[in-house]
């Protein structure tokens, strides 16, 4: 029994690239070897970071936990070997910044040896919240670049329904192919990966898309699906349009949906998963291992025998360049991602993280001609994913004109590169872009910052003013009643001097008299005596 | 090792500015050899002229601005100009008229408001504007098209009317030079004639030919075919040509559906005069034309709407020119109005909404 196929619709815009696979898909995935040292960024996904676990000089097994946060969106980091922690420092990852981070390092101890696993028997038997649970214990993480922690992701939330789960299995960008390899070699896995988030998420329908440059992929899923005689998951082949593996993108392909522009996949009943991510899940859930690997493509034309491993998270990226026969004598741009999105790095003594999907290594290629003046030739528009006016983007960016370009919606660009690509006068357009939006989230910033500098100013203020008027009040208060005491007396003295007659005074003036006259008799009767002698 | 440091993308880019009008260019040499074999050597002797003067003025504006002249010499921008300028002016232009029209559309017209890119006017039409407002008597000076009662000048009898002013012995200007069918049908349409007395009238009957003009029909469709060939490949956007085309086409058939006896029918509008070497050539020039898909159908529109306004109306000729210069000032607004809908954007959210949104 063959299903209709999926009806398919367009997402505006695309290029068609020269793929660039078939180097790195020539033999199975080649399993890394142990290396001695390993340096393990703490935090390696978006959110919170998480707080140290271990101290230098502990002893850790494969798989124990080394960083873990109580924040919701975040994700824990675990020892991908056995060994000793040496260290915990700053160092420099793979990050477009290049700034330094916090990294564990370990020197494993070649035994490779696993903390007690708990695997999950029967997941049907624990609720989907205890198995989102599990996820996040795991530190899984969005494996298709954008390292989302996927326990958040794969929560609905309450009142929000997920009809199509779909997961991402497009990989679009040119040379990459770890993907597409572990779809072939993983498709059990991944079956079961896909119906655990579909259990987590509750939804009805479950999409496998696959662009059509990867037959094999499609057949190995296709025979999963068969042998399991699954009703609800379907394979999907897609046309190879390059970016059509962005999360919008493969939504509008598969559903005509568009997710809204300050909207979410939720907001429209859609989940997005990168294939990697679900057979991360079922590892988490079916053999209790948290991510500590990953399948890397190591490839371009400056590798000298380009492949895929499965590398452990903290491996240097040196290491996987020498299994793969080492650097072409021309090699001089080391990528990490694709082409197309990808960063690039100085040095190849960093560390795979989760978010690392391919190291891509260029050769030297010749000078690109100069860059020319836009000429307005609108080629840019007519690829752009996003339906915006690349160029006058680029206008308004250019001229530090940051109230237009956020009218022209500068913020739904993806940066895919496509305009870049097509631009006849060579212009570095997204670095524009890029550029424009670091300088609109500074200002942001600093707005905010200002704002409440103000807040707080103006607080003071109030504060202090209020405490003066409360000084006054009282000072007032106290000169009044001194004023009124004073009032009072001085009325009292004016009022006895006139009229009235203090009882007392009176009785002290009577007492006077007395003693006068006493005094009086007295001396007139010893004048009498004194007389008489 | 130290490895290069760059932003992303990392796939070198294909297109170049100079790939993109070195094609425009080749696609000109079809039609260009038609107006040559039909209006004699004066049409190349303009273009070579018109070359040199526009390669030595931008050369001399980008070493006054200080710009790399390697670079921009060459893009081939210049040159384009340089060839639409010389394909529109009379064959037996004075050579100073074709010195004065192209120096001063590149080196005003586009150096002054920036070179390449910047320029908000089209170069060649403002030199063509310049010259057919302040030489009106030399910008008539057409040569007939391959006739029988007239001969073909040789290369030097044209070198020297040209350069030095000295018609051939035996011929005065009215026996070189002849008014274009558009410019004819105008004149006589003034008088009074209808459309089908000029057309079969005996001396003008002639260069009317079967739908546009005797040679101009050819120089026409070899301009359409190859400007199709340009859209086809996508180096020229289609929806402008389309909007000059179609507006031209609806305005003319209403008009002449009205009124055939004075109103030129459809087919002379398309095939005569410069019609498709404005809409495939001319009107297409990115810099200064509208770049929204909405907005480039309107302004191709509009240039026909014009050219049919002038043509018919007007006081000259042929309005391929003003036509082009007033939707080159209309073009930025018509890209603000015509902002396409983002993705995950309701239309709403868009200027021509604007308005309503302030009101409320």
């Amino acid at each position: 029994m063959s299903r209709a196929p999926h009806h398919l619709w367009h997402f505006h815009g695309g290029l068609k690239l020269e793929g660039n696979k078939a180097a790195s898909t020539t033999h199975a995935i080649v399993k890394a070897r142990l290396p001695k040292k390993l340096v393990i960024p703490v935090q390696q996904h978006i959110g919170e970071p998480g707080h140290l676990l271990v101290k230098p000089g502990d002893n850790v097994l494969k798989g124990q936990a080394l960083a873990e946060s109580n924040s919701y969106v975040s994700a824990p980091v675990h020892a991908p070997t056995s060994g000793t922690i040496v260290d915990i420092s700053e160092m420099p990852s793979p990050h477009p910044s290049g700034l330094n981070t916090l990294c564990f390092v370990l020197e494993s101890d070649g035994k490779d040896q696993w903390i007690e696993l708990e695997p999950v028997k029967y997941p049907n038997s624990k609720s989907p919240a205890q198995l989102r649970q599990i996820v996040r214990k795991a530190g899984v993480v969005g494996l298709g670049g954008a390292t989302f922690p996927t326990a958040v992701k794969v929560n609905p939330g309450p009142g929000a329904y997920i009809d199509t789960l779909i997961i991402n299995g497009a990989e679009c960008e040119p040379y990459i192919s770890c993907d597409d390899m572990l779809m072939r070699e993983y498709a059990a896995e991944l079956i079961s990966g896909c119906e655990l988030i579909q259990y987590m998420v509750a939804s009805k329908h479950c999409l496998i898309a696959i662009e059509d440059n990867k037959p094999q992929a499609i057949a190995s899923l296709q025979q999963v699906i068969k042998d399991k005689s699954l009703h609800n998951i379907e394979v999907v082949t897609i046309p190879t349009i390059y970016p059509t593996g962005g999360e919008k993108q493969l939504i509008k392909v598969l559903t005509h949906k568009e997710v809204p522009s300050d909207g979410f996949p939720s907001d429209i009943g859609v989940l997005v998963q990168n294939v990697g991510t679900a057979v991360a899940v079922h590892k988490a859930i079916h053999l209790g291992q948290p991510l500590i690997s990953r399948i890397v493509t190591v490839t371009g034309e400056g590798i000298k025998q380009p492949q895929n491993m499965e590398v452990l998270i903290g491996t240097f990226i040196s290491e996987l360049v020498e299994q793969s026969g080492g650097y072409h004598k021309d090699a001089c741009k080391l990528i990490m991602g694709g082409p197309m999105m990808g960063f690039t790095l100085q040095s190849d003594q960093l560390p795979v993280t989760k978010a690392c999907n391919c190291i891509l290594v260029e050769n030297t290629e010749e000078e690109s001609p100069a860059t020319m003046p836009c000429i307005r030739c609108g080629a840019c528009a007519t690829v752009c994913p996003a339906q915006l006016l690349p160029q006058q983007l680029y206008w308004h960016a250019s001229s530090k004109n940051f109230d237009m370009v956020q009218d022209y919606h500068l913020f739904d660009c993806i940066e895919c590169g496509c305009c870049n690509h097509v631009c006849p006068s060579q212009i570095p357009l997204v670095q524009y872009y890029r550029f424009a939006k670091t300088e609109i989230w500074n200002q942001e910033r600093d707005r905010i910052k200002s704002d409440h500098a103000r807040v707080r100013h103006d607080f003071r203020q109030a504060r202090l003013d209020q405490e003066k008027k409360e000084r006054d009040e009282k000072l007032r208060k106290k000169k009044e009643m001194l004023a009124q005491k004073k009032k009072v007396e001085a009325n009292a003295a004016n009022e006895g001097k006139d009229t009235l007659v203090d009882p007392k005074k009176a009785a002290i003036e009577a007492a006077m008299k007395r003693v006068q006259d006493k005094k009086a008799a007295l001396k007139s009767a010893t004048e009498k005596t004194d007389e008489t002698k | 090792m130290q490895f290069k440091t760059a932003s992303s993308p990392h796939i070198a880019q294909q297109n170049s500015v100079q790939t993109l009008m070195y094609k425009v260019l080749l696609a000109m040499i079809p039609g260009t050899i038609a107006m040559i074999v039909f209006f004699g050597w004066g049409v190349l002797i303009n273009i070579i002229l018109a070359s040199v003067v526009a390669l030595s003025s931008e050369a001399l504006m980008l070493w006054i601005r200080k710009r790399p002249i390697k670079t921009y010499l060459f893009d081939g921008s210049a040159l384009l100009t340089a060839c639409l300028l010389a394909l529109a002016l009379p064959q037996l232009a004075p050579w100073w008229l074709t010195v004065i029209g192209t120096a001063f559309a590149i080196i005003v017209a586009k150096h002054l408001y920036g070179g390449l890119g910047f320029n908000p006017f089209n170069p060649a039409m403002v030199g063509y504007v310049v010259v057919i407002i302040s030489f009106p008597k030399e910008m008539t000076q057409w040569v007939p098209p391959l006739l029988d009662d007239y001969t073909l000048l040789s290369f030097t009898e044209t070198l020297r009317i040209i350069f030095a002013n000295e018609l051939p012995l035996t011929y005065g200007w009215d026996a070189i030079t002849m008014a274009t069918p558009l410019d004819t049908v105008k004149t006589q349409l003034g008088l009074e004639l209808s459309i089908n007395e000029i057309e079969n009238h005996k001396v003008y009957g002639p260069m009317f030919g079967s739908v546009g003009g005797f040679g101009w029909e050819w120089v026409n469709g070899l301009f359409l075919a190859s400007g199709l060939f340009l859209a086809i490949r996508g180096i020229i956007d289609w929806r402008i040509p389309a909007g000059v085309i179609a507006a031209l086409l609806v305005l003319s058939n209403t008009f002449a559906l009205y009124d055939y006896a004075s109103f030129t029918p459809p087919t002379f509008h398309l095939f005569s005069g410069g019609i498709m070497l404005a809409a495939f050539f001319i009107a297409t020039d990115p810099v200064t034309a509208a770049t929204t898909t909405k907005g480039r159908w309107l302004y191709g529109a509009g240039i026909g709407v014009f050219i049919f306004i002038i043509r018919t109306w007007g006081a000259y000729p042929d309005g391929i020119a003003f036509a082009v210069l007033l939707m080159n000032m209309a073009a930025p607004l018509l890209d603000y109005y015509t902002m396409p809908r983002a993705f995950g954007h309701r239309w709403t959210e868009f200027p021509h909404h604007h308005k309503e949104h302030d009101d409320e």
